[in-house]
């Protein structure tokens, strides 16, 4: 068990600096001066000099590196070209809009896709199983950000039951800020969904024909017990890697699905700065996002020794 | 040590009878073959010039003479989702083409060598797949600009791990075989034998996850156009035409919903094929069905 946890969180960590030289690399190549960008067209080619100098920005490439990875760990991200204020500020200010929407997202889909799933594998090959598998089928093809503009059409247009964009805030109140995170939220969810209800239902219906659920049923227990008890927790490791693959999806999603509804989050930061050439703040939110996604598969990764016992007594 | 019951040999008459038993195979067949066509038949012919502005025409709702409706320059909605079908598609294939040809020959060295070449692959899928797909397509087509060909680049680098990772869990399936200990046997070498026996043994794998990325490539491209960073104007992407849409949801709602119908008919179509050639060519995916 110890050696597996070991072993998981060091490859967590050795892709995790490698994903930052990656993204410090790529970061590199962009075209575009910060010194120039942030004097203007203006500014003699002597004051450029003495604020690239100032920014550290003439450093050797290493030691650049190793500034700014040094200041990720201590969470100083360095300011913002464009903004002008630290880019940590930035950050705290649009994550309060990105987490709440992609948990709400995460734990819609869950509700929804477990007990589709669950349904479906009960019922394989009857009406009920193909309806549903039919919708999932449907749900899968729909991109969200097309989804979204249906939904704003229908709840925010014509039924003017929310708003079709923008962000109160929330000192506004919990009520109207989590209305306007709604539909982004539904639209983020119902295809991942989908796709989750999907695999839930292949899972169990692997699981159904294991010998131990016949047993578990020859020994009288009712079907509903078997189904939750024996079969779910069997299905639950395709399944878990799903929600930790999903996580990433839903991340990078709400970037087109915060464009969609004007929402102030992370990932409508990051695509104005990477138009703005704010690199600061690309290297940033990507190294944030990225560190997210890794953390989150680490989870999934130990939450299998938790769901699957042989896990834990193996070396 | 696992035991192989040896399933004989089906014909490809035997194969075609099945498929067209098949309810999900024939449906996406039907329906890629349609959306196929038109985009072929758009090169030739289209109800209107999709590049010519009738502004008198504008934002006209679906009628005989526009079957879709026009947009806000008066364009033929009909006409720019054939255009954009072409688009859509070369995108989606041409990424799938770089994901095998680069991840297809990684994953199956990978398995035929085994140990460290293999572990060393292997996180590096790790490190592709920390990335959010869309946030590196959007950095990538912000480092070299927007357009088609970028596009492509950023989707068909995305494909190359997943391509990678189904050809070495194939791959490794197939090793232990005995037909592969006969081969080895007979003094094959490991890339005449990856070449000759375990590539042909994972080929309806390939397929099936290439109608997939194929259904994912065209939601990508929908993504990174609808953000602007797709295929450029005048040239139509259904993308790009539900970003123009969104701002004229109230007056012209047939601007959003044709584009989107046309995604997901073709997403759904490619998603049915690919269902329905696991079915037909793989038994133990029919048991759990």
């Amino acid at each position: 068990m110890t050696a597996y946890l070991l072993k998981r969180l060091a490859i967590a960590i050795a892709t995790l600096v490698l994903a930052s030289m990656v993204v410090f690399a790529v970061l590199e190549v962009l075209p575009g001066d910060p010194a120039r960008l942030m004097l203007g067209l203006n500014a003699s080619a002597d004051q450029v000099e003495l604020l690239r100098n100032q920014m550290g920005l003439n450093a050797p490439l290493g030691l650049r590196y190793l500034r700014w990875a040094g200041g990720l760990l201590s969470l100083d991200f360095g300011r913002s070209y464009t903004y002008s204020v630290p880019v940590i500020d930035l950050v705290r200010e649009r994550l309060a809009v990105s987490l709440p929407l992609a948990l709400i997202a995460l734990a819609l889909s869950t509700i929804i896709a477990i007990p589709v799933g669950l349904f479906s594998a009960s019922r394989r090959g009857r009406a009920g199983d193909t309806v549903a598998m039919g919708a999932a089928q449907l749900g899968v093809a729909v991109p969200n950000f097309w989804f979204a503009l249906m939904l704003i059409y229908v709840f925010a247009v014509w039924l003017r039951l929310v708003p079709a964009g923008g962000f109160p805030g929330w000192g506004a109140g919990v009520w109207p800020a989590l209305k306007s995170l709604l539909l982004p939220a539904v639209a983020l969810a119902l295809p991942q969904a989908a796709i989750l209800a999907r695999v839930t239902r292949s899972a169990l219906i692997e699981v159904l024909n294991e010998d131990y659920i016949r047993t578990a049923r020859a020994k009288g227990l009712p079907y509903r017990a078997v189904l939750w008890r024996h079969a779910l927790r069997n299905a639950m490791i395709p399944v878990l890697t799903i929600l930790g693959l999903q996580f990433a999806f839903l991340l990078a999603g709400t970037i087109i699905i915060e464009n969609v509804f004007y929402l102030p989050g992370l990932g409508r930061l990051v695509f104005q700065a990477i138009t703005q050439r704010d690199l600061i703040v690309v290297e940033s939110v990507v190294m944030l996002l990225v560190a997210a996604v890794i953390a989150v598969n680490l989870v999934v990764d130990l939450s299998y020794a938790v769901v699957d016992p042989r896990l834990r007594s193996r070396q | 040590m696992t035991l192989h019951i040896d399933i004989p040999e089906e014909t490809f008459s035997g194969i075609l009878a099945k498929a067209f038993r098949n309810s999900a195979f024939v449906a996406g067949f039907v329906v890629t073959l349609l959306i196929l066509a038109m985009a072929i038949a758009s090169y030739a012919w289209t109800p209107y010039d999709v590049t010519r502005l009738v502004i008198s025409d504008k934002t006209q709702a679906p009628s005989l003479a526009h079957w879709f409706g026009t947009d806000h320059f008066g364009r033929d909605i009909l006409s720019m989702v054939m255009v954009g079908a072409r688009n859509s598609i070369a995108v989606a294939l041409v990424a799938v083409g770089i994901g095998m040809g680069v991840g297809v020959p990684l994953g199956a060295f990978a398995a035929a060598r085994g140990g460290l070449v293999d572990e060393a692959l292997m996180r590096l899928n790790d490190l592709v797949f920390a990335f959010p797909a869309l946030l590196s397509a959007i950095m990538i087509t912000a480092i070299f600009g927007p357009g088609a060909v970028n596009a492509i680049i950023a989707i068909g680098i995305f494909n190359i791990p997943v391509f990678a990772r189904v050809a070495r869990a194939g791959a490794l399936a197939i090793w232990p075989r005995e037909f592969i200990l006969a081969a080895r046997a007979a003094g094959k070498s490991s890339t005449q034998i990856t070449v000759e026996h375990v590539l042909p043994n994972i080929a309806t794998l390939l397929l099936v996850q290439g109608t997939i990325q194929f259904a994912l490539g065209i939601l990508a491209e929908a993504g990174l156009s609808y953000l602007g960073l797709g295929a450029q104007p005048p040239m139509p992407s259904w993308g790009r035409m539900l970003f123009d849409a969104q701002t004229r949801m109230v007056v012209a709602p047939w601007m959003a919903i044709f584009p989107g119908m046309a995604i997901v008919v073709t997403v759904l179509g490619l998603n049915l094929l690919g269902d329905g050639i696991a079915d037909i060519l793989d038994p133990k995916s029919r048991r759990q069905r």
